[in-house]
């Protein structure tokens, strides 16, 4: 991440987090003004400037780089709009709070209405309340703009809630490529269906959850209580990946 | 990519006086500059009544604070709008958006001129009411005054710059900066005569641009028969011309290199190291 997004050498300790095709990062910017980054740093930049004020001067930098079908930069006032900072557009930067001033990122990151956009672990330090809010606004993002979105993370639940294709990394090398529930068969094709009747209480793994479940009711009908369906969580996935990695079988993993 | 720059450059002309209105209303710095320029003024006052050779004496420091002015304004300006815009990650911002960084420097060159000359201003509008003759000066002196300070910009700004890059932090930059000018300026004569020093003082003092800014100011300032007093009883002009276009040549040479180098080695983790630093020391 700190190599594409930097347009950096390789710093020390720095990972490249995608495969080779991005690597003429410098050609990218200029050619498509699109490169953007969030990382986890505290931003105090431009404490002095309005909200809509640095949106507007920053956006004017892609002016050039716009096409009939992708209009550069973004208006600013739908912008500030939709990260949430309707109130906020006169305010100034220093005043913002850390959660306002992560949105205010976004938004320096989008104007440029770029066609990917990089976040490197964007909610760290976030309360539950921020979390589920900047969520939200990833979701609002990823839905509305025709904009790729990379995120990188350490919270599973996150990468669970938003992301369409997951890649997870281990000891350097991309270990696991799909969906959520794509990865979660991977590891185990079956679901655990738990469920209770006349107060015992029963676990089954299969394969067919649907219509094992169909099956048990049309055996038990209204007997079945406590009905539990559940697959893998993606954390559960992650943990047999790396268990996987670690005890030398990934291209066992690979393979998948 | 020619009119990609331009476009930029135009960016950074607006973003200057963009900045430039918002430190005019940042009144916490303000208050600094007005303090200093009252100290100024009030030496201006001190002297109103006393003579050299014939010439007020708050003549002769007027047009010496002037060139200090611009000395100032260029090196410590610069060294320290980069070093904390480097901190707090203004920069960075700029580096992460297309053509950003020439908006940024054309910004920053403009923020500093217009800071510099809001500087002298302060000197000068005062002075037109208290020192005499002032008022006598023609429309070539203040050309010669307005070329004096776009050559002095010229010599001071680069060093300012690249004295910006190259520190650790906006307070170490001014620690640098500061105590320096500070000795240079005792013996440039800008509050009294150089020719009152020892010889060897006075050429280690016309080694630097502060000297000759003042002597330019005067220069373009005071009546011409006020050249007795200075070394070799000349402006010396070509001399003026000749020192601080040296220092703008060499200073001009080196500072994009030294500018691209920390631009490339500037990113978030560098960022957050100064950071931790900053927290270990405790400011």
């Amino acid at each position: 991440m700190t190599v594409v997004g930097e347009r950096d050498e390789p710093a020390r300790g720095a990972q490249v987090a995608v495969d080779a095709p991005v690597i003429d990062v410098r050609g990218l910017r200029m050619r498509y003004g699109s490169l953007d980054v969030l990382d986890g740093i505290d931003w105090r930049d431009h404490g002095r400037w309005r909200v809509r004020e640095l949106l507007r001067h920053l956006g004017r930098y892609y002016e050039p780089y716009a096409t009939a079908e992708r209009p550069r930069p973004y208006d600013v006032d739908e912008l500030i709009e939709t990260v949430g900072l309707g109130e906020h557009a006169g305010q100034k930067l220093a005043t913002l709070s850390g959660g306002q001033r992560r949105r205010l990122d976004v938004a320096i990151g989008m104007v440029g209405r770029p066609e990917l956009l990089f976040m490197d672990e964007p909610a760290a330090g976030f309360d539950p309340k921020a979390r589920r809010a900047f969520h939200d606004l990833v979701h609002r993002l990823s839905d509305l703009e025709d904009t790729t979105i990379l995120l990188t993370t350490h919270d599973l639940d996150e990468a669970e809630k938003l992301a369409d294709r997951i890649l997870i990394l281990a000891g350097g090398r991309i270990v696991a490529d799909g969906s959520a529930d794509q990865l979660a068969r991977q590891v185990s094709a079956n679901a655990e269906v738990r469920w209770s009747r006349g107060g015992e209480f029963f676990v089954h793994s299969t394969a067919d959850a649907t219509r094992f479940v169909r099956e048990l009711f049309a055996q038990h009908g209204e007997e079945i209580a406590d009905l539990e369906v559940r697959r893998a969580t993606l954390e559960d996935t992650y943990m047999a990946m790396v268990h996987r990695v670690e005890t030398g079988h990934v291209e066992e993993v690979f393979s998948l | 990519m020619s009119q990609v720059v331009v476009a930029a450059s135009r960016l950074g002309l607006s973003r200057g006086w963009l900045e430039f209105k918002q430190t005019m209303a940042a009144s916490q710095e303000l208050i600094w500059t007005f303090v200093i320029n009252g100290a100024f003024f009030l030496v201006l006052v001190l002297q109103r009544n006393s003579t050299v050779e014939g010439v007020p004496l708050a003549l002769l420091t007027l047009p010496s604070l002037l060139g200090m002015s611009v000395a100032t304004g260029g090196l410590m300006g610069a060294t320290s709008i980069l070093a904390s815009h480097r901190e707090d990650g203004t920069l960075l911002r700029a580096k992460a958006i297309p053509n950003g960084m020439i908006g940024y420097l054309v910004a920053q060159i403009v923020l500093t001129f217009l800071t510099t000359i809001f500087g002298m201003a302060l000197v000068l509008v005062p002075g037109l009411f208290v020192v005499d003759g002032l008022t006598s000066v023609g429309p070539a002196g203040w050309l010669a005054l307005i070329g004096v300070l776009v050559l002095g910009m010229l010599a001071t700004l680069p060093w300012g710059a690249i004295i910006g890059s190259l520190v650790k932090s906006a307070a170490s930059g001014f620690g640098l900066t500061f105590l320096p000018i500070s000795g240079v300026v005792a013996i440039s004569g800008i509050f009294y005569p150089i020719t009152a020093l020892p010889d060897w003082v006075q050429w280690i003092g016309q080694v630097f641009p502060i000297y000759w800014l003042g002597l330019g100011m005067r220069a373009a300032i005071l009546p011409d028969a006020a050249a007795a007093a200075e070394i070799g009883g000349s402006w010396r002009h070509v001399e003026t011309i000749g020192v601080l276009g040296a220092w703008a040549v060499v200073g001009l040479l080196i500072a994009p290199a030294v500018l691209r180098r920390m631009a490339r080695h500037e990113s978030g983790s560098t960022m957050e190291a100064r950071k931790e630093r900053a927290l270990h020391r405790g400011y």
